[in-house]
């Protein structure tokens, strides 16, 4: 059996920025990821990121993944575990792990969970041909494994994922036809949207995929206007020839482990789904275990790592590391995060935030 | 609408335009930015003054142009590429047209290419004078281009 004092399961940004802020006040960390290497969805990030200095603006994704990643392994109080999937909570506090596939367990004293998220996927006829991916899928065979998925692409969901992952197709060479978003709005940052349109690329809001067509892979897709409930308009149906159809829409937060934890958990669906509720130092329901990142709720990747850094922060000061420091710091990381939300994008996340009750409040 | 379509409005547009006059001086940036995002890098990476300090990461961007010295860093800082540059002194006809560029291969300096407009439809062919990396050397690039005065403010991208 492993034992550490603080376990961070997740080694993308919430994790690593908690495995060091946690390290830092003197606290022995062991961070679980489940890939071979550090970063998490990180890595597939070409995109510059926005923010600013303290979370890494204008710098690369992968830039910030090589960064993060190395702090972590050149750290004396971090023990990383990579090719490490958590697998299961016990009632005395111990997690099960396969790790290089070897089954281990390892016990802690407070456990930070930055299992990030999972993507949705999307119903409708012939929806499982092969040639059918998820944005997520596409990324990692593009910019992790140097693959292009295809030579024709449509895009569904104009989301901050599918236009990025639109633009590194382009970047790859390969043509975008359309970007299919059933909103009426483009949910991506409008300037994501912009540099995608000026390469040529069509934005079909208030549209949906209705089917998919293709024997052996899809060969074609048809795609509809939709009204205010969602119903394809008739008569606006049009067909493309594609030889991919790439899905972005949307994530769900990674939770089963909090769920075997008996975290309390709500549904709040513009968090993501079910998430679980934390005090204001991101402690869940459950005393030690502590939430940062997607997880906890969709958002980005800038306002993941602030997270983490404050779970760490706040894991560490629970054992009884950097305590002297810890009002102040915890402070100004708050300020960090809460002006990232400030704004007409927060909106959403600050509506969401709102619902979640404090884990010791019942809710009417 | 912006909203909708990915592309800004003339109104917007028209909004970030600067005066004449200033254009009359020499180069100036273009900040093509409509939403309130939590972002800041152009007036971060900014050394003249042209970007004012931000009170809230999520403000657009405000700048007093007369302050731009037309160096560029701000182009290949925003992660948006929602920065643009105009020189409007550069001859009798013509007018360069600074953009931020991340594809491969690069253009090659005196190749002539294809100018599209903010939907990246071919509006006419213009000439590449510079390929020259971003101050913040981040893999960004800034393509200088000779544009016909008249496109100055609709050319935004290439097709090379």
């Amino acid at each position: 059996m492993y034992n550490t004092e603080i376990l961070v399961i997740g080694g993308g940004p919430a994790g690593l920025k908690a495995s060091l802020s946690a390290a830092e006040k003197g606290a022995l960390v062991t961070l679980v990821e489940r890939d071979g290497h550090l970063g998490g969805q990180l890595v597939k990030q070409t995109h510059m990121f926005f923010g600013s200095k303290a979370q890494y603006a204008s710098e690369r994704g992968f830039n910030i993944a090589t960064k993060l990643g190395g702090q972590v392994a050149a750290h004396p109080r971090i023990n990383v575990l990579k090719n490490a999937t958590a697998l299961g909570y016990y009632e005395d506090g111990v997690v099960s792990l396969e790790v290089e596939k070897r089954f281990e367990t390892i016990s802690f004293r407070a456990m930070i969970m930055a299992t990030g998220a999972q993507e949705n996927t999307l119903l409708f006829p012939n929806c499982e041909l092969p040639g059918i991916y998820g944005a997520g899928a596409v990324q990692t065979l593009m910019n992790v494994h140097g693959v292009v998925p295809g030579r024709r692409v449509a895009m569904v969901g104009a989301g901050n994922i599918g236009v990025i992952v639109s633009y590194q197709l382009l970047q790859a060479g390969v043509q975008v036809p359309a970007i299919i978003e059933a909103l009426p709005e483009i949910g991506a940052y409008h300037v994501h949207a912009s540099k995608v349109r000026r390469m040529g690329v069509p934005i079909y809001t208030s549209h949906t995929v209705l089917t998919a067509h293709g024997r052996e892979r899809v060969e074609k897709i048809t795609y509809a206007q939709i009204d205010q409930n969602r119903q394809p308009l008739p008569g606006t149906e049009r067909e493309l020839e594609v030889d991919v159809l790439c899905i972005a829409v949307g994530l769900t937060p990674l939770t089963e482990i909090l769920f075997q934890a008996g975290c309390r958990m709500d549904y709040i669906p513009e968090l993501g789904g079910h998430v679980p509720l934390r005090s204001d130092t991101f402690e869940t329901s459950v005393p030690g275990i502590f939430i940062a990142g997607d997880a906890g709720g969709i958002e980005e990747a800038s306002a993941a790592m602030v997270e983490g850094s404050i779970a760490g922060l706040c894991a560490a000061a629970k054992l009884g590391y950097g305590l002297d420091a810890y009002p102040g710091a915890l402070a100004a990381a708050r300020r960090e995060l809460d002006a990232l939300r400030n704004g007409p994008a927060g909106k959403h996340i600050r509506s969401g935030l709102e619902k979640l009750a404090a884990p010791g409040e019942v809710k009417g | 609408m912006l909203s909708r379509s990915g592309v800004p409005t003339k109104k917007q547009l028209e909004a970030v335009k600067p005066a004449p006059e200033r254009l009359a001086q020499g180069p100036v940036v273009i900040v093509e930015c409509f939403q309130e995002i939590p972002c800041d890098p152009c007036y971060t990476s900014c050394k003249s003054g042209c970007f004012l300090p931000f009170e809230d990461i999520n403000d657009l961007p405000r700048m007093d142009l007369d302050q731009c010295n037309g160096c560029g860093t701000c182009i290949g800082a925003c992660p948006g590429l929602a920065i643009f540059m105009v020189d409007e002194t550069y001859s009798e006809t013509e007018a360069l047209v600074t953009i931020p560029w991340e594809f491969r291969p690069l253009p090659v300096e005196g190749s002539e290419v294809t100018g599209l407009d903010r939907e990246g439809k071919a509006l006419i062919p213009v000439t590449v004078r510079k390929v020259r990396p971003s101050a913040r050397k981040n893999g960004a690039y800034l393509l200088t281009l000779v544009v016909p005065k008249e496109y100055a403010f609709e050319v935004r991208s290439i097709k090379n």
